[in-house]
């Protein structure tokens, strides 16, 4: 599967897709990218008067970019061909420096394992200058259902 | 290794994801990791590669599908360590 053809299998839709560009990707890496939109609704409340991404919000872009990306890749390149679904089951993540709105940031992924199923990365996360905005590991089952 | 440690030791290693104290503790070989320790897909891959660790054993897509209670997962090791 190339690049393009992994993001047309994202089962995501604005407002919750958090990836715009797959930069690199192989079977055991991925890195791609994400600008977050000024105009995001949860910016009107998170914080008032002061928007700043929410941790749940930085969490899911490097889930999206580091976990799922990757799970499709793999299973898609599998002897099924299939590209699974990936259901989110951990994450540990530590947060470092807040990110704007209208930040881009860079999202870097490694493969720990992907054994029975489950897909383990550390994961992490960049802001345009080049600073570690946030990062730890996020885990998921890849399966061929949607809800696992 | 005789199957009393065996158990200790699996039982070591499913308390870190086991959500069920006193199924834990009234554990048998007929324990569900599942129904009854509410351990969840994603940890129960946990406990067989913590398991692969502790005894320095491979287990297989077959054996990994056949891992759903205390008494096969303790056959299991039994079978690989026996292979080694």
């Amino acid at each position: 599967m190339n690049k393009e053809e992994i993001l047309q299998c994202l089962p995501y839709s604005k407002p919750f897709l958090f990836v715009d560009e797959l930069l690199e990707i192989d079977e055991n890496s991925v890195s791609g990218t994400y600008t977050f939109d000024k105009s995001l609704d949860f910016y009107k409340g998170h914080f008032k008067d002061h928007p700043v991404t929410p941790g749940v919000i930085l969490t899911e872009t490097m889930a999206q970019i580091g976990l799922v990306c990757l799970g499709i890749y793999l299973t898609g390149n599998s002897e099924s061909g299939v590209p699974g679904h990936v259901m989110l089951t951990s994450t540990a993540i530590d947060f470092m420096k807040p990110v704007f709105p209208g930040e881009k940031v860079k999202v870097l992924a490694e493969k720990i394992y992907f054994r029975f199923k489950k897909l383990n990365c550390s994961v992490q996360m960049l802001n345009a200058a080049g600073e570690v905005v946030c990062k730890g590991t996020i885990a998921g089952m890849v399966t061929n259902k949607m809800n696992g | 290794m005789n199957k009393e440690v065996l158990t200790e030791k699996l039982k070591a290693i499913i308390s870190t994801y086991a959500q069920d104290p006193a199924a834990l503790e009234n554990m048998t070989e007929s324990t569900d990791f599942i129904t009854d320790l509410k351990i969840n897909s994603a940890n129960l891959v946990d406990v067989v590669l913590d398991l692969e660790e502790a005894f320095d054993i491979v287990i297989d897509n077959q054996s990994m599908e056949r891992m759903l209670t205390v008494g096969t997962a303790l056959e299991i090791i039994e079978i690989k360590l026996s292979e080694k």
